[in-house]
């Protein structure tokens, strides 16, 4: 099982400003396989969350392929690639990601229902638990504290399943301890399931519970040292 | 909770926002299915005028028209009563063109000790009468018997009732189907009955008759024959018999129907205006909650839903509304028309009868739909740009 990012860019129109264009990811190669972490780090505006989007069938590259096996995801149709991501792969974008007319369960169960596959409640009960957001099920997304929110975001993302977890800032607004509990759960996931997982962050403790990392800078993706193993149990 | 049931639980779980999108199209609902429950109504009161009128020419004498509005008389009740003499209908038959021709005779009662009620009592010739007769045989079966008489809709009297007029007993036998006109405050008799009524005012000092004989009549409705020019036999008629105006019913209803016509034209541009600007109102509040929802829709695309399922989703939440606001609408103004229909009747001063139950039943349902459609239309430009957003950028530009 293999993710692989052939030679893509994201160039955006600037609306203000002298250029017209410019430049937020660089043409890069990236190959993502089952089994690991991969952490990215890099200054805000480095082209992180855009890659992160990129890779993950949110945002289609300017040029470049992004191959989910065989399978190029923005040749498929919208119906095709919605589907795909539904079932094989997860993401948790920054910030709310929560809709607020539903409760936390439903939230978290909504991949599922909303191609009206059998709901994975008892999975749902289990990330909940590990994430000590168990007794928040019923809650509406509006009482909740933003840490909350992201271990909501988490629990929906883990919840499918998902051959690769894209996890855009997981630990925002987290303290220390959640900090490290969403970290290990993710890099656990990864490990113990055979799955991919991707995760940007400002925190530079994640790079403890990287396979392998990269920075990000001006848009070029820059590899890091090889960090396995050195990750805390 | 899939592409039907979220949009089912975002409507109940945001209560305001449903409430004034529904609210708008409650407004929307209720100018369509008000206004044209009205114009149809006046319609089916300017068909049935005509129908009971039925006749081509009216004959009544030269002073008839200048003692009362023949207008007033079949479009509001008003009571009143003229007489000639009953030879005028012989003479009209001989005529050249006049296919059929009967006589009415006009009584109004008073409201007094005398009388139960203050009506206008018109009498006929059951054997001779093709405009009031038919009306009749579908509420009676068999013929008007002498001091029985056929109530309007309108007449306080229930069948088997018995009411006086100057002190005559006349027992109701038959409640006559609603027309929308004056005619609904009328009560029916024989010749026989009306002769007897109009003895007995002139017994109590009320002074009908003129001084025209014994046989004396009010009106000569005639039917012009199939390829007689109308115009032409009313001229003959009113150069042949001296005394009597000859006017054509048409003329009668020409002046209601010019009245109809411009209400119609007034209700149909109110109904217009209401929509555009319903129409307009509703594009510009989905465009501003989908704006608002951007960071929502976005996380539905995250969760995998693909662009033909948010359009569905959005659609189907607008035309809900819709549905509901057209139902609200709808029943707010069946709530006016309805139990106030005497008193839009009295305000417009036409003919107004209220469509047929399956007729309006269509018509409500129809405007439940035509909201629903109105409402999910305003939402499809901003559904459809909704889902071009790249769903990575609507969630960026959400935050």
């Amino acid at each position: 099982m293999l993710m692989k990012a052939e030679n893509i860019s994201k160039r955006y129109l600037r609306k203000t400003g002298g250029a017209n264009y410019f430049l937020a990811v660089k043409p890069l190669n990236l190959e993502l396989s089952a089994g690991e972490t991969v952490v990215l780090m890099g200054r805000s505006g480095s082209g992180k969350t855009t890659l992160l989007n990129m890779l993950c069938g949110l945002l289609s590259p300017t040029e470049g392929e992004v191959w989910f096996n065989d399978t190029s995801l923005y040749r498929l149709d919208d119906q095709a690639l919605s589907c795909l991501r539904s079932e094989r792969i997860a993401a948790v974008p920054q910030g709310r990601s929560a809709i607020d007319t539903l409760t936390v369960l439903e939230n978290i169960l909504l991949p599922a229902k909303l191609y009206g596959r059998s709901l994975p409640v008892s999975d749902a009960r289990q990330w909940m638990e590990r994430l000590d957001i168990a007794h928040l099920g019923d809650a509406r997304p509006a009482e909740l504290s933003g840490g909350e929110l992201r271990r909501v975001a988490i629990v929906r993302a883990l919840t499918q399943s998902p051959d690769f977890l894209f996890a855009d800032e997981p630990t925002s607004d987290l303290d220390d301890e959640n900090t490290r509990l969403v970290l290990s759960t993710l890099r656990d996931y990864a490990h113990e399931r055979n799955r991919a997982v991707f995760i940007v962050t400002h925190e530079s403790e994640a790079m403890a519970y990287a396979d392998r990392s990269f920075r990000m800078d001006g848009g070029q993706l820059i590899p890091a040292a090889d960090m396995k193993g050195a990750a805390p149990a | 909770m899939n592409s039907i049931s979220l949009p089912v639980k975002n409507l109940l779980r945001r209560p305001g926002r449903t409430m004034a999108l529904t609210l708008l199209t409650a407004f929307l609902a209720l100018a369509v299915f008000g206004g044209s429950v009205v114009v149809l109504s006046l319609r089916s009161g300017l068909n049935s005028l005509e129908a009971r009128l039925g006749a081509d020419i009216i004959l009544v004498p030269s002073e008839a028209q200048s003692k009362v509005s023949f207008q007033n008389m079949f479009l509001q009740g008003t009571t009143g009563a003229f007489y000639m003499d009953a030879a005028v209908l012989d003479k009209a038959l001989e005529v050249e063109g006049v296919e059929k021709a009967a006589p009415q005779t006009f009584l109004a009662s008073l409201k007094a000790d005398c009388c139960s009620i203050k009506i206008q009592v018109i009498g006929i010739d059951p054997q001779r009468d093709f405009t009031v007769q038919p009306w009749i045989a579908r509420s009676l079966t068999g013929a008007l018997g002498d001091m029985d008489v056929a109530v309007g809709c309108k007449v306080e009297a229930d069948v088997g009732e018995i009411i006086r007029i100057y002190e005559q007993r006349c027992k109701v036998v038959a409640r006559l189907e609603a027309t929308g006109t004056g005619l609904d405050t009328a009560v029916y008799c024989n010749m026989n009955t009306m002769n007897a009524l109009l003895q007995a005012a002139e017994a109590m000092g009320v002074s009908h008759r003129i001084e025209s004989g014994d046989q004396v009549i009010s009106a000569v409705y005639v039917k012009v024959k199939d390829g007689y020019d109308i115009g032409a036999v009313n001229s003959r008629l009113n150069g042949h018999i001296r005394k009597v105006t000859a006017v054509r019913t048409r003329s009668m209803i020409t002046g209601v129907s010019d009245s109809l016509a411009g209400v119609s034209r007034t209700v149909t541009i109110l109904i217009a205006a209401v929509w555009v600007l319903a129409f307009i109102i509703l594009l510009l509040a989905f465009a501003l909650i989908i704006r608002e929802r951007k960071r929502e829709f976005a996380v539905l695309r995250l969760a995998g839903a693909s662009r033909g399922m948010l359009s569905r989703m959005v659609l189907l939440e607008s035309a809900m509304c819709g549905l509901l606001g057209g139902l609200a609408g709808v029943g707010l103004a069946a709530l006016f028309l309805f139990p106030f229909a005497r008193l839009i009747e009295s305000a417009l001063k036409l003919p107004y009868l209220m469509p047929r139950t399956g007729t309006v039943l269509l018509l409500a349902a129809g405007t439940v739909l035509l909201s629903a459609l109105v409402a999910a239309l305003s939402s499809v430009i901003a559904a459809f740009r909704l889902s071009r957003v790249d769903p990575g950028i609507a969630l960026r530009e959400g935050n």
